[in-house]
């Protein structure tokens, strides 16, 4: 059941245009901060060849652009997490779940998955752009996968909180402007906070982010992120769950 | 009538906020094999009352037993006796039909290897074999209303609820729909909404009157029809109904 409202949600966020402009404007923004940081790197390659451990690419290119793109994620993933429920309810095609012999969990996690599985492909496309650096030179593959999951990670924890919103509201655009609005918050948590150890900037996804992103797997990130996820889809199960019994 | 209950609904009561009472003590009961019309002014309660029939919207207070299983209690398998087509159907609009009923289906537990055989089905009972490939949105509001009954009994339920399904329709389509509804009263119950009175005439067994959230006449609609035609009836039951209160 899970499987047959992920397979659904996945081809009809991939049949609508919006999804198509959107993946074309992530990957032409991504090529760029690619040239641009792929530029700059080589300018000053020359002076970095006297250092001993000099930097490599993958750390003056990949990591970087990775950043870039959990930023770009946390822009784009409100834009479809809005329509996963709140849109439903709008256009009342969420009456056909409703009166379905289907559990609120499988609806949500097959929503999740779903949209897990479009966002997988979006960071496969970056993946594949990042990947020609193994063309050119050495690249740490080790950093680069602890940053792609790094990003996978961090798009799932959107993606959650995401559909928590979404499914508290009627209206698509308030889905998508409070989820927003808190994952920028988020992030402004782990920008403004001066002392890396704060309390606060421990809360911030971005923040565990921040060591994947280095290439430092910590078990504690993994356990923040899974913890995230879950809290976030239980939450939306709960949710649903409460509006089936009382009504929205 | 000796067939057995396939649905049965006690003292439904639904509030929208505090005052406002949108159904309030509902009761009835359907036999395998019955079809039900449910008549009444606008916004008297109808549609409300076949939401919490169908699981879409939960009563304050009440309870629904579908085909023994409660409502509020076993959902997923009362849910599964059920196929509701709401006042606006729930299509997905940039879906094909083939694919937006094979989705229906796999929601509703057809399992795999009956999937083509019920969307076959499904599909010549609305008349939609031509329209297999077409995308929802680009078809008119008769065959979208065909695709709305489609996904209520490709399961082939045991209850179907249909709310004004001939709206918008033109008058082949809506013969054809009559004929189908009758078609599906025989093997399963059918609950049924509407306002044109000569489809209650033609098609429902028995009647019911909403008004003001209140049931005020429940029988056959050959009683109804006892005391001259349909429509004087309707207006009389109605119109003393309101004296009354």
């Amino acid at each position: 059941m899970i499987y047959t409202i992920a397979k659904k949600e996945f081809r009809s966020l991939f049949a609508a245009p919006s999804t198509w402009l959107m993946l074309a404007l992530l990957q032409f923004l991504f090529a760029w901060f690619y040239f641009a940081r792929m530029d700059d790197y080589l300018q000053i390659q020359a002076q970095l060849a006297h250092l001993d451990n000099a930097p490599g690419a993958t750390i003056a290119v990949a990591a970087p652009l990775c950043g870039a793109l959990a930023l770009m994620l946390m822009l784009l993933i409100p834009l479809f997490t809005m329509r996963v429920i709140a849109e439903e309810r709008r256009n009342q095609t969420w009456v056909l779940l409703l009166t379905a012999p289907v559990s609120a969990a499988h609806i949500v996690l097959g929503k999740f998955f779903g949209l897990l599985a479009l966002l997988a492909i979006i960071i496969c496309g970056c993946a594949a752009m990042l990947a020609t650096l193994l063309l050119g030179t050495h690249a740490d593959l080790g950093l680069m996968l602890a940053n792609l999951g790094g990003v996978l990670l961090l798009a799932a924890s959107y993606a959650a909180l995401g559909l928590y919103l979404s499914a508290l509201s009627k209206q698509p655009i308030i889905a998508a402007s409070s989820a927003l609005g808190l994952s920028f918050g988020l992030w402004m948590l782990e920008m403004s906070s001066s002392d890396n150890r704060s309390f606060l900037r421990a809360l911030s996804p971005n923040a565990h982010f921040q060591n994947l992103n280095m290439g430092l797997i910590n078990s504690a990130d993994l356990i923040y992120f899974a913890l995230f996820i879950t809290t976030l889809l239980w939450l939306t199960i709960r949710q649903l769950n409460d509006e089936r019994r009382h009504g929205l | 009538m000796s067939a057995p209950v396939t649905l049965s609904a006690h003292e439904l009561t639904r509030r929208h906020g505090a005052n406002l009472v949108a159904v309030s003590g509902v009761s009835l009961e359907l036999r395998r094999g019955e079809v039900l019309g449910l008549l009444g002014h606008n916004g008297a309660g109808k549609s409300t009352t076949l939401q919490m029939l169908t699981g879409a919207l939960p009563p304050d207070e009440g309870t629904v037993t579908i085909c023994d299983f409660d409502l509020a209690k076993e959902p997923e398998r009362a849910k599964a006796c059920i196929g509701f087509l709401p006042e606006h159907p729930p299509l997905y609009k940039d879906m094909r039909v083939d694919d937006f009923l094979l989705f229906a289906a796999r929601l509703h537990k057809v399992p795999a290897a009956k999937q083509a055989e019920a969307l076959a089905l499904a599909k010549q009972r609305c008349g939609l074999q031509d329209c297999s490939r077409k995308i929802i949105g680009t078809l008119s509001k008769g065959y979208q209303q065909r695709v709305g009954i489609a996904q209520a009994i490709i399961h082939n339920p045991a209850v179907v609820v249909l709310d004004e399904p001939t709206v918008g329709l033109d008058p082949a389509q809506i013969r054809d729909i009559r004929t189908l509804i009758r078609e599906l009263g025989d093997s399963s119950s059918v609950i049924l909404s509407t306002h044109l009175l000569n489809e209650v005439e033609n098609l429902c067994d028995r009647v019911i009157i909403l008004q003001h959230g209140r049931l005020i006449f429940s029988g056959s609609s050959a009683e109804m029809l006892a005391n001259g035609n349909m429509e004087d009836a309707f207006l009389q039951i109605t119109e003393s109904g309101a004296a009354g209160k």
